[in-house]
């Protein structure tokens, strides 16, 4: 950009121009160094828009300044992804957030000056993001696991013209889907067992030309970033080859629950107790006939299956989880008995039969047509014998009692095939697992863990909203699932690794800040490598060269700016916010002097739930001190401490940070954003001592976007206590 | 005249809940052009009236703001509100689309300055909040509604109310006449994300919904604790604003039962855990919750907040399908008949409030369908190669929890793709 031209806009329109003077406004504006400024009765109409775009396309105007309504209203309309721009917040902001009437009118004026003169400093410190270079467009796909789940995946992703690399460690594909002999019906009136399919998409990979097929093969080193991920993959000959991917999925599946851990239920001390795993190996060998007990060969008359076996369960060894496909599988299990031989007892012993949905609940009415027991009771031991004796306690009858039967299954566990978790407390782990991924990341080698081993997103809206950009887990390594789930999740998590390839290409954010442009820049001669940034990203994306000087990957970055507010010496900034795009705007907040008795509240609230929480509070009519001046912020990772120590250096009264919930439930997108803020937050008592300051001048919230009532109240708390123990003491 | 801009290459999306939205954003943001088709007047659908989500109780407005930040942005995303799909011909990379669009006799540059809605009087009933509120005859439908734009309720039209709005308006955004048009336009590819609707519960006749003043709905109770709505989130009873401490959950409300919905909804048990802790949060050691199951469906991860909620001595599990609700007049307690079937024992306990986990049904009738498609038995869209390129997307697919209609609509916005890049001959 060749020269920097500035231009504010402001709206009179939805009361601004009758509640406030704008004739003032527009000097401040000026004052402000904006080149022109302009009022309109209603800016957001086609008029004014277009007269802002005359002004960008022929006076060429480069910065502009939109004073109107909150920077959440009509972004539709005041889109200029041309020019840099800012928004004063005066409807919500102001007028909406202060009381009407003559005696209140020179505070609201005061605060609509402030968002002037503030929002004219933001842009001037602003430039419009500039494509780094570093962008590539690699669209070929990586996929982890040749199961069910990672074949789905490079099919999906092949019908729309990716070309797929799937990786396999073992000699096969199919994964334990492969083992059984059906499964449990996908299709109305869902009563039968269906093929498996697994074949069919072992052919229809094969006659792929997009997929390629590496068996035996691991990965021994990932390096880089969505776009360019370079993956060395290593053939159990001991042949390495390094390939390039722009995106991965990891569908490395499960490994079955180890039911020696249950000897209680007779698992090892008869051969007739089996897994529901084991029992779909035995009963495919069988090749359609007669399904014959281990121990002796006979045709099993009687066959119990015993639910949630070691799991469910707080017992040391036992899974505490549900794997939530074990119901329908073993309603599947009976039906194989029941067809070879109807005159077979099966019997299912559950606490909760968990069959979900339109299949789920069809399914099992299906089984009890086909004359399926399913007892409510629970399992205290199987005796073996001859005949295995079964000990539950049936809950309808409230009574201890026995079964006896032929063949005992036990419907165990998924546990997550997840690599070894980054963020793992020291000592937590007892049995190191093997890396999967091998990532050359500054924060370990795999995708972090969620809870149990599972890599699962955290978010109930955001399944896919990954912790490592461009990697998406899918199956039942992100959470437990049946066949059906994890087909639809492989779907999804390919859609996702997709859309990472190619928005990378574009140098596009990921989610949430989907298609930001802009890119942590890093003034390397001002770093003293403390690497604060480098461990606290939340997402992994940056690595340390060999002079432990941070590198940043801009495709992996989520454009939180964590690493912004981490960094001592302010080195790390985005162009279109930095530290200089929110310091000025403070810096620009106009400190009354002390004998004028009005205090100043620097407020910087998390952009998606505390700043929309506020105005929601306006929309509602909820009044807020007029001393308050209120910063949007990405997140308060994003905070600078610089910012918090300047504005009390400069006479702030106080100051409040608005973030998500930070504990293990939290809320925020960027993960640990608002938990550093707090940590960082809690260093800055003995600074606030050493500038001879009160501790309660300075304050974090946790603020959720329904808190309406809550953050006014917690603005205006803040005023009364300044109003107690009284001005700063560092006012001029 | 609405315009769409739309070619075979672009992916119509029907339905702008959460999974309709997650698919059009997902595509929109792979890059392809995308028109978003929404009954109501603004996008969010039933997750934007819930309070919280399980298990993590956290806010659905927090991601709703999220989604509607994304949409604001995208360049590749057209909404249209208050809008039905009423055919689509064709086939998978060609289809023609006929869409009714309602009059919301306001124009789309309103700012959403609110002096129409304060300009008129008149009071309906709020469906936002299930009629258990009053809103304007000229009214933003919630605080954070997308587009934000206000509706004029059809009601006063032709009447001083609506001449009351028109004047109000200082931007000339209100238009009384405006009237229902229909657009046709292009698409390659189709997503069905209809959703779903909560059962009838006056057909479950032996709970008394339509007697009982103080037996709702899940779906209600919502509403009731949402700080945002009716009461302020203050739980209190309909029949004389009470505090309601003895609350009775009463599942499967209409599923898993061949006189009404033949499947499960699996949402239900979970919700109502979830609801049980807003009893527990709201009273403490004085609230009394018990809760009427079949099976407790909690699977897979949400098994720990299960035992989370077994944890909490204020609240009971019975295992009973609860006979009949009788009203007792001189309290107006509804008292719960029934045999717990655990240790079979009758019971007739009194509750200051009863709530039914009523199921979840598909929002569109089997015969009202504007395209052919592949129904099961309960109505929910079934995957097969005679739909061709329509898709379903979440709820209109199977009865689904938030997470699991988010991932399903992730994988729909896959498909769709698939569709289009043949069209438009893609090579990855």
């Amino acid at each position: 950009m060749s020269e920097k031209k500035f231009a504010g806009y402001i709206c009179t329109g939805c009361g601004i121009g009758e509640r406030l003077k704008t004739g003032q406004l527009e000097n401040i504006a000026k004052k402000s160094k904006m080149g022109v400024v302009k009022q309109h009765p209603m800016l957001c109409s086609q008029e004014g828009v277009t007269m802002i775009h005359s002004d960008i396309t022929n006076e060429k105007v480069t910065h502009i300044m939109i004073a109107a309504c909150s920077r959440r209203a009509k972004v539709e309309a005041f889109n200029f992804p041309e020019v840099a721009m800012s928004r004063a917040n005066l409807r919500e902001g102001v007028i909406w957030s202060r009381p009407d009437g003559k005696e209140h009118q020179e505070g609201t004026q005061e605060m609509a000056a402030d968002y002037i003169r503030m929002a004219c400093a933001e842009v001037r410190s602003m430039t419009p993001p500039q494509p780094s270079g570093e962008q590539v467009l690699v669209k070929r796909l990586l996929v982890v696991g040749g199961g069910i789940t990672g074949m789905t995946a490079a099919l999906e992703s092949a019908a729309a013209g990716y070309a797929v690399t799937i990786v396999e460690k073992s000699g096969a594909l199919g994964g334990h889907a492969a083992e059984m002999s059906r499964r449990v019906p996908t299709r109305s009136p869902y009563a039968e067992p269906e093929d498996t399919g697994i074949a069919g998409m072992i052919v229809a990979i094969s006659q792929n030309s997009r997929i390629e097929v590496l068996l035996n093969t691991t990965i021994t080193r990932t390096s880089g970033a969505p776009g360019r991920f370079a993956v060395d993959l290593s053939s159990e000959s001991g042949s390495t080859c390094t390939e390039t991917f722009g995106a991965i999925v990891q569908a490395t599946g499960f490994r079955p629950y180890d039911a020696a851990q249950l000897p209680e239920l007779g698992y090892g001390k008869s051969p007739d107790v089996i897994t529901g795993l084991e029992l779909e190996r035995l009963v495919k060998a069988t090749n359609g006939g007669p399904i014959k007990r281990p121990s002796d060969g006979r045709v099993v008359q009687s066959v119990a299956f015993v639910q949630c076996a070691g799991q469910r369960s707080g017992k040391p060894g036992h899974l505490p989880y549900c794997s939530g496909f074990c119901c329908t599988a073993s309603i599947k299990q009976a039906l194989y008995f029941k067809t070879q031989n109807p005159g077979c007892d099966t019997t299912v012993l559950f606490s909760d039969l968990r069959t979900p949905g339109v299949s789920g609940e069809d399914f099992y009415r299906a089984g009890q047509e086909k004359q399926v027991t399913f007892s409510k009771g629970q399992v205290a031991g199987v005796i073996p014998g001859q005949t295995l004796t079964v000990k539950f306690k049936d809950l309808i009858l409230n009574e201890d009692t026995t079964m006896a039967c032929d063949l005992v299954v036990l419907a165990t566990g998924m546990v997550p095939n997840s690599g070894p978790d980054p963020y793992a407390a020291e000592g937590s782990v007892s049995v190191p697992v093997p890396s999967i991924l091998n990532l050359e990341y500054r924060q370990g080698t795999d995708l972090p863990h969620l809870k149990y081993g599972f890599v699962d997103s955290h978010f109930i809206c955001f399944p896919y909203e990954t912790r490592r950009t461009g990697i998406y887990a899918a199956g039942p390594v992100r959470r437990p699932m049946d066949m059906k789930q994890a087909q639809d999740d492989a779907t999804g998590a390919a859609l996702k690794a997709i859309q990472a390839a190619e928005n990378a290409g574009k140098g596009m954010a990921a989610h949430p800040r989907s298609g930001d442009l802009s890119f942590p820049k890093f003034r390397k001669e001002g770093c003293t490598q403390c690497k604060r940034c480098t461990v606290e990203c939340p997402f992994g994306a940056i690595n340390e060269d060999e002079n432990r000087y941070p590198v940043f990957n801009e495709s992996r970055c989520r454009r939180c700016g964590t690493c912004m507010g981490a960094c001592p010496v302010r080195v790390i900034s985005f162009e279109n916010y930095s530290i200089e795009t929110v310091g000025q705007q403070i810096k620009n907040i106009e400190m009354p002097d002390a004998d004028e008795e009005k205090p100043r509240i620097l407020v910087m609230a998390c952009e998606n739930d505390a700043y929309p929480a506020l105005d929601m509070a306006a929309m509602s009519g909820i009044h807020i001190s007029p001393y308050a001046r209120i910063v949007p912020v990405r997140c308060l990772g994003s905070v600078s401490l610089n910012w918090i120590t300047d504005s009390l250096n400069a006479g702030f009264d106080g100051v409040i940070l608005m973030g998500c919930r930070k504990d293990e439930e939290y809320q925020c997108h960027y993960v640990r954003g608002s938990a550093i803020a707090h940590e960082r937050l809690s260093k800055v008592g003995d600074t606030l001592q050493g500038m001879s300051l009160e501790v309660e001048r300075v304050a974090v919230h946790e603020v959720a976007i329904t808190d309406i009532g809550r953050a006014p109240r917690i603005i205006n708390e803040m005023a009364d206590l300044i109003g107690k123990i009284g001005l700063s003491p560092l006012k001029f | 005249m609405t315009e769409v801009i739309a070619t075979n290459e672009t992916i119509l999306v029907v339905g702008g809940g959460i999974s309709g939205m997650t698919a059009a954003l997902e595509a929109a943001e792979t890059g392809k052009r995308v028109v978003l088709v929404e009954k109501r007047p603004y996008l969010g659908g039933r997750v934007s009236q819930l309070y919280r989500y399980f298990p993590k109780l956290c806010f659905p407005t927090c991601g709703l703001e999220i989604n509607q930040r994304r949409a604001k942005m995208n360049p590749n995303l057209t909404i249209l509100t208050m809008a039905e799909v009423t055919d689509i011909s064709g086939q998978a990379g060609d289809y023609t689309a006929t869409v009714k669009l309602a009059p919301r006799f306001v124009k789309d540059h309103c700012t959403a300055c609110g002096a129409c809605g304060e300009a008129v009087t008149q009071k309906f009933d709020n469906e936002f909040d299930y009629g258990l509120s009053k809103r304007k005859g000229a009214y933003l439908p919630h605080r954070m509604a997308h587009p934000q734009r206000y509706v004029i309720d059809p009601r006063i039209i032709g009447t001083e109310e609506g001449e009351k709005a028109k004047a109000a308006c200082k931007y000339n955004a209100v238009d009384l006449d405006m009237q229902e048009e229909s657009i046709q336009f292009k698409a390659g590819a189709v997503i069905w994300a209809t959703g779903w609707q909560p059962y009838d519960a006056n057909k479950i006749q032996p709970y008394g919904y339509d007697r009982i003043k103080n037996v709702i709905t899940s779906v209600e109770f919502e509403r009731l604790c949402d700080p945002t709505g009716p009461t302020g989130g203050k739980l209190v009873r309909p029949s004389d604003g009470r505090e309601a401490k003895r609350v009775a959950f009463i599942q499967c409300a209409g599923s898993r039962d061949r006189n009404h919905l033949l499947h499960c909804s699996r949402i239900c048990c979970m919700a109502t855990l979830k609801q049980t802790t807003y009893v527990t949060e709201a009273w403490g050691n004085t609230a009394d919750v018990s809760v009427y199951y079949i099976d407790i469906r909690a699977i897979d991860r949400f098994e720990d907040f299960y035992a989370k909620v077994q944890a909490n001595p204020q609240v009971k599990f019975i295992k009973s399908k609860v006979a009949s609700i009788v009203e007792d007049r001189g309290t107006g307690n509804p008292v719960l008949h029934g045999v717990d079937t655990e240790g079979y024992r009758r019971y007739a306990d009194a509750h200051d409030l009863v709530v039914l986990a009523v199921g979840m049904q598909p929002s569109v009738d089997a015969d009202r369908f504007p395209v052919q498609i592949r129904l099961n038995s309960e109505g929910f869209i079934e995957a097969a190669p005679e739909n061709g390129g329509v898709f379903a997307a979440g709820c209109a697919s199977d009865a689904l929890d938030v997470n699991r209609a988010v991932q399903h609509a992730t994988a729909a916005a896959l498909r769709a793709i698939q569709v289009v890049n043949r069209v438009a001959g893609v090579e990855g």
